[in-house]
């Protein structure tokens, strides 16, 4: 656990010092800012943000979780001649590039909540449920990118599939679901259509985020089927219990590939 | 001591080890010679677990190298290219070792007076040119005073005086009984500082033995002629 601590505790500090984490940070900032600040309501403000985040946050933690792990391949090399066990250099790599992605946001979007924050009191539930959602998502997305490189050696094929995923989750899998829908409209979905947003966790963290923010015109027919099913508060205890899988699946996959590949 | 048992490995449809034998002993120096993708990088990732052999056992220090990690407080080890994180300082990277490593007494003043990093030490490593780099890739695997060190071609971007003062602390190191394993194509250099050369063709231990019996073996005046008189008999 020591040994974990100290290399997350530096490959955060390798990225929290890069360009990109700090323009990654100042971009929620601004987004959010000016959401607050040209919005007519914080509830507006806060699906508006919701909408970037389930975009940006999974594209730019799965691409910069893949390019972090090229670019740590080789002084992984020197970490594993250690007195180190290859299990604790995966997940100390892992933790400091999620955590300091997680950070990142957290600051990024945290700062104009706070600011806001004292005028919206009533949403200070669903601000949290918006960070705790993007920070899930980051260290999903992260785990999902380890899993992509620790595969092959040739970076541009990670990045490719990265980016198809991101792709997939975020634009196609809807219009699958919306395909499914179609086709077997005279059929009983409930159940299978239940199955199917729990394999996505884009829908998940979507559907984790409207049901505190209660606003059902927005969650769409699964968002609405999922609170059917769950009810509010049981909802987001199952949304946040099924992000929480994905993540442990995506770190278990790279996990198991790391710890029997040759460097 | 570490002893390697009838080692092989390869990659797809190229095999990279084909049955390496060797034991390599304490107090000496041992080269690994070779033409380009003889194989000795990867027996050198081998002696460390970073590459698992398909078949064959390799015991460092006694202990079984794919059994377990905690033998390799023993192993210093010096890769061909390793890329630092860029926005560490060797300073900072000094630090998070001995953190990993769990000795916080290790401070390397020696090895970064001998090397010439004081003025370095603060700078991101991005800064700094590949010779210093190197150097610092020397300092992290030489600090702990490990009984094994493992060096992939080590003077690669040093400078002549940097390069002597590391041959001539390899030396002291051998005088105190370390077993000291080097990879080179710097003939010369293997010539001036090994007890023993192991000469990798094809994946498989060619010549092992001092560099003078391969020169009276070859009839050749220099070890580079007789390696490169091997090299043509092999091929």
């Amino acid at each position: 656990m020591r040994q974990i601590a100290t290399l997350a505790r530096y490959s955060a500090l390798e990225l929290a010092r890069s360009w990109w984490t700090a323009c990654y940070c100042l971009f929620f900032m601004v987004l959010a800012f000016a959401f607050f600040a040209f919005g007519e309501e914080p509830a507006q403000a806060v699906v508006s943000v919701l909408n970037v985040v389930l975009l940006v946050v999974p594209f730019v933690s799965i691409v910069m979780g893949v390019l972090s792990f090229y670019t740590a391949r080789e002084f992984a090399e020197l970490l594993l001649a250690q007195p180190v066990g290859r299990l604790t250099v995966f997940f100390g790599q892992y933790m400091g590039t999620a955590a300091s992605l997680a950070l990142a946001f957290a600051i990024g979007l945290g700062i104009p909540f706070v600011w806001y924050g004292w005028n919206a009191r009533e949403q200070s539930g669903t601000l949290v449920a918006l960070l705790f959602g993007g920070i899930l998502l980051t260290f999903i997305f992260v785990a999902l990118a380890f899993a992509l490189a620790v595969r092959t050696e040739n970076r541009l094929k990670a990045l490719g599939a990265a980016i198809f995923l991101w792709l997939f989750f975020a634009l196609v899998y809807d219009g699958l679901i919306l395909a499914v829908i179609v086709a077997f409209s005279s059929f009983p979905l409930e159940k299978v259509l239940l199955g199917l947003i729990i394999l996505n966790p884009l829908d998940l963290a979507r559907i984790l985020i409207l049901l505190r923010l209660d606003v059902a015109a927005l969650m769409g027919y699964t968002g609405a089927l999922f609170r059917q099913f769950f009810g509010s508060p049981l909802g987001i205890v199952a949304a946040s219990a099924c992000l929480t899988v994905w993540m442990a699946l995506a770190v278990a996959v790279g996990a198991s590939t790391y710890v029997r590949r040759d460097f | 001591m570490v002893e390697v048992a009838n080692v092989k490995k390869r990659f797809g449809s190229v095999s990279a080890l084909n049955g390496i034998t060797v034991t390599i002993r304490r107090g000496q120096i041992t080269s690994v010679v070779g033409p380009n993708a003889a194989g000795k990088s990867t027996f050198l990732k081998c002696l460390v677990g970073l590459v698992r052999p398909d078949s064959g056992e390799i015991r460092v220090g006694g202990h079984d190298v794919n059994r377990d990690w905690r033998w390799r407080r023993l192993v210093g080890y010096v890769p061909q290219a390793v890329h630092f994180p860029e926005n560490l300082s060797p300073r900072e990277l000094f630090a998070f070792f001995r953190k990993l490593r769990g000795t916080p007494g290790a401070d390397g003043r020696e090895l970064i007076e001998l090397l010439n990093l004081e003025a370095s030490l603060d700078r991101p490593v991005r800064q700094l040119s590949g010779g210093t780099r190197q150097k610092v890739n020397i300092a992290l695997a030489a600090m702990f005073d490990p009984e094994i060190l493992i060096m992939d071609e080590p003077t690669v971007g040093l400078d002549p005086l940097t390069s002597q003062r590391q041959k001539r602390w390899l030396e002291r190191e051998r005088a105190r009984d370390k077993t000291i394993i080097l990879a080179s194509h710097v003939i010369a250099e293997v010539e001036e500082l090994s007890d023993r050369v192991i000469f990798l063709l094809e994946g498989r231990v060619y010549f092992d033995g001092a560099p003078r019996e391969a020169i009276q073996m070859t009839g050749q005046p220099t070890l580079e002629r007789a390696i490169a008189a091997m090299m043509e008999q092999g091929s």
